[in-house]
């Protein structure tokens, strides 16, 4: 059993973080991960996407034309690649910043006001935070619990920012519960 | 009596392949008997060029590793980051080392890369027969400029030391001349100073000795060193450019 | 050892760490500066030699300096950086000294492009520097087993006193996989005191050691010539290196890939097997030394009909595989060379039309 994801958004958004929590996550619980970035110029503040494939056997072709899910954090990222999700997949639409919809009906969208409520925590840079935590509760690609410490580790060498990106994590746990 | 005069230890008894009146003989002797008096041949090692010297390791007695044109900088740069126990020496000719390995001495040179260069600056390409180098003087002829030197065209020569001393990076930058013994003997000390910078992990270390060629000047031995004193030494004038601290 | 989430570029560095290289020398160029970024970082808390050189010219001969003194080094480029290189590979395999060089191989010719390909196949395998040489050529599918070949190579590098290059691409140092650093890759340096330039006094020798690449008596250079080639004669006697998959029962087609190509290409196997329809591939892991023979034998299989090499380029090793067939069966090429890398969904395509066409 294979699945995908691709995080997409701007440069800067933190979209490969996110990517390689879930990956590093993924791997701790025993399966065959690969993380796969863009890169190129597009990486200067265009649209940045990477993809994580999560199995349970040696992994194949790192070129994946149909992910299985769609973290979109912005809007060119989800109308760009909304129309290629596998059918049944989780779409996360970042409403912060994407005032319209997939306009998919065979796709779940969650729907994460992900800027906003980093906000209110206190920093916008935890929003992709949010919509990893809320993504994978929504999808069950990894064990929340083990994300969690990923979460954690990835911040021990700041760890004045543990406390603020464990908010943010509950925060998209919240919001993907509610949805 | 004694002996008082014998080949350096440094180097082999070999003959050498070099023309008659050729000073690279002198640059040879003065490098070995300066390797010999600070006691280091067994941690010596030379690079030798693309150029007249190119089979320089046939002539020292220590170990030697044979450069691409111009790239003896950078080989040394290898070896000394790896081996900084080692002495390592690069010997270039004005070709070799002011044109195509013009890159790769500067970078060394402002790495403060703590090796020894010896540069030959006869103002023209010896081996591949008397081409016009990036020293070559106004007006001085050579078989790709055989009406000589048009500076228009082909600028002025590079003065090697007083590039080098412009670096900010510390160093010892000195031009002594093989035309005459008074020369011959500041040559020397010029080339220990070098050594004795390197041995005590000071700072990168260079000698341009300004050098004859008969052979391809079209000259008389004899004709050749009065040439190079007349002509040479005032553009590329002898001393000490720059020493560290 | 646990398994860790590496960068194909970092996890290169490591390994060369892992393996005893502690000397690196390197010049940035996309898409493999993330190993000098590591190594930058890493060296020092190894007590290692890091250095950026002012070019790969210049690079290309701090190699060669250090490797002719004996001491294990490594460089990693991209394409037109190690075009640069290449002189000094040449003059490195002439002296015969031992070196690994990592190409992370992006669209050519000229500047290209910064995405992944493997167009400098014919530069790796062939020449690249003038010259009667080879290199011994490495090409992993991915990022474990970019990390073991950067371990064997050097060894390898040791046993024929010549430079071996480790070809990936554009992806395969990009993208993060799982990667263990498995110990007993480590084999300690061999002795060079009977060439290298380690200094006389460090070698208890009175014989100086001299490392060159001139040989002005036509005899003595053809002699140094025959010695090279007997040991890539060697080499294909006992380095040849690949992979079989789904080539146990009969097969339709022949896929020839290596390198990230061969992992599209074994989903798309995996997923026309799924269909019904038996694709048998050969993946080469090393690309000099050829693997002719296997190939020549799993092309002549009477259910195999088509061969085809797909490759990130257009059509270059297909010539390899061409000569390894010997007339019996045509090859055909499939590939894209600009950066795109051709789906499972698009290889399976091809390979179901060709059968059809047949």
């Amino acid at each position: 059993m294979q699945k995908e994801v691709m995080f997409a958004g701007f440069g800067g958004q933190g979209i490969l973080l996110s990517a390689k929590l879930l990956a590093y996550a993924a791997m701790k619980q025993g399966a065959q991960v690969m993380w796969i970035p863009s890169y190129g110029p597009e990486m200067r503040g265009g649209t940045a996407y990477c993809t994580v494939v999560v199995s349970d056997r040696l992994i194949g072709s790192p070129i994946i034309k149909n992910p299985a899910h769609l973290v979109a954090m912005n809007r060119p990222s989800l109308e760009k690649f909304a129309p290629v999700v596998k059918p049944g997949g989780v779409v996360l639409i970042n409403s912060s910043l994407i005032p319209v919809r997939s306009g998919r009906t065979d796709i779940q969208e969650l729907i994460v006001p992900a800027n906003d409520a980093a906000i209110q925590l206190g920093s916008v840079k935890c929003a992709n935070i949010i919509a990893v935590s809320a993504f994978a509760a929504k999808s069950g690609m990894v064990d929340i619990e083990i994300l969690r410490k990923c979460v954690q580790e990835e911040f021990s060498s700041k760890p004045k920012l543990i406390p603020i990106n464990m908010q943010a994590f509950d925060e998209g746990l919240k919001i993907a519960a509610a949805s | 009596m004694g002996k008082t005069f014998s080949r350096p230890e440094a180097l082999s008894d070999a003959h050498t392949h070099y023309c008659p009146g050729c000073t690279h003989g002198i640059a040879h002797r003065l490098v070995a008997e300066v390797i010999d008096e600070l006691g280091i041949r067994g941690r010596t090692v030379g690079i030798a060029p693309v150029g007249c010297a190119v089979l320089a390791y046939n002539y020292f007695s220590c170990d030697f590793q044979e450069a691409a044109h111009g790239r003896a900088p950078a080989m040394a740069t290898g070896m000394k980051r790896v081996r900084p126990d080692l002495m390592v020496f690069t010997y270039q000719g004005d070709g070799d080392l002011a044109s195509i390995g013009m890159g790769e001495i500067v970078h060394a040179a402002n790495r403060g890369e703590k090796f020894t260069t010896i540069f030959i600056n006869n103002a023209i390409y010896g081996m591949t027969g008397g081409q016009m180098a990036p020293t070559t003087m106004p007006g001085q002829r050579a078989t790709t400029a055989p009406t000589g030197r048009n500076v228009e065209e082909t600028g002025m020569p590079i003065r090697m030391c007083e590039l080098l001393s412009s670096l900010a990076t510390p160093g010892y930058i000195a031009r002594q001349a093989l035309l005459k013994p008074q020369y011959i003997n500041k040559a020397k000390k010029a080339i220990k100073q070098a050594f004795e910078y390197q041995m005590a992990h000071k700072c990168f270390s260079f000698v341009e000795l300004v050098s004859t060629c008969p052979t391809n000047w079209g000259m008389t031995p004899l004709n050749a060193l009065k040439w190079a004193e007349d002509t040479l030494i005032p553009y590329y004038p002898l001393g000490e450019f720059k020493k560290p601290e | 050892m646990a398994k860790v989430l590496m960068k194909g570029n970092e996890a290169i560095g490591e390994a060369a760490i892992r393996a005893g290289c502690l000397n690196y020398f390197a010049y940035p160029i996309t898409p493999q500066s993330e190993v000098a970024e590591y190594l930058a970082k890493r060296m020092p808390e190894v007590n290692g030699v890091f250095l950026q050189g002012e070019s790969e010219v210049a690079v290309g001969y701090m190699i060669f300096g250090a490797a002719a003194c004996g001491e294990r080094v490594m460089t990693t480029s991209s394409s037109p950086g190690v075009s640069l290189m290449s002189e000094a590979i040449s003059y490195i395999a002439g002296a015969r000294c031992p070196a690994v060089f990592v190409n992370i191989v992006r669209g050519g010719p000229g500047l290209g492009g910064i995405l992944p390909s493997q167009g400098d196949y014919f530069q790796a395998t062939k020449g690249g520097g003038h010259g009667d040489y080879h290199l011994l050529v490495l090409a992993p599918d991915g990022v474990q087993e970019a990390v073991e070949m950067t371990m064997m190579a050097f060894p390898l590098a040791e046993k024929y006193r010549g430079p071996v290059m480790i070809m990936g691409d554009g992806l395969i140092g990009q993208m993060m996989e799982p990667v263990e650093f498995p110990e007993n890759l480590y084999v300690p340096p061999s002795n060079k005191d009977d060439w290298a330039t380690t200094g006389m006094d460090k070698r208890g020798s009175t014989k100086k050691n001299i490392v060159k690449s001139l040989y002005l008596d036509p005899k003595v250079l053809n002699q140094n010539n025959l010695t090279l080639k007997a040991q890539y004669e060697q080499m294909k006697r006992e380095e040849i290196r690949f992979e079989a998959y789904n080539t146990d029962g009969d097969y339709q087609a022949l896929i020839v890939s290596y390198g990230t190509m061969s992992r599209v290409c074994k989903t798309a196997i995996d997923n026309m097997k799924e269909q019904g329809l038996e694709i048998g591939m050969i993946r080469p892991k090393t690309l000099f030394p050829f693997p002719e023979k296997a190939i020549h034998d799993a092309a002549i299989k009477p259910s195999c009909k088509r061969v085809i090499s797909i490759e990130m380029s257009m059509g270059q090793m297909i010539e390899d595989v061409e000569r390894s067939l010997k007339g019996k069966r045509e090859v055909t090429w499939f590939g894209q060379c600009g950066g795109d890398i051709y789906t499972p969904e698009e290889v399976a395509e091809h390979v179901v039309s060709l059968l059809k066409n047949n």
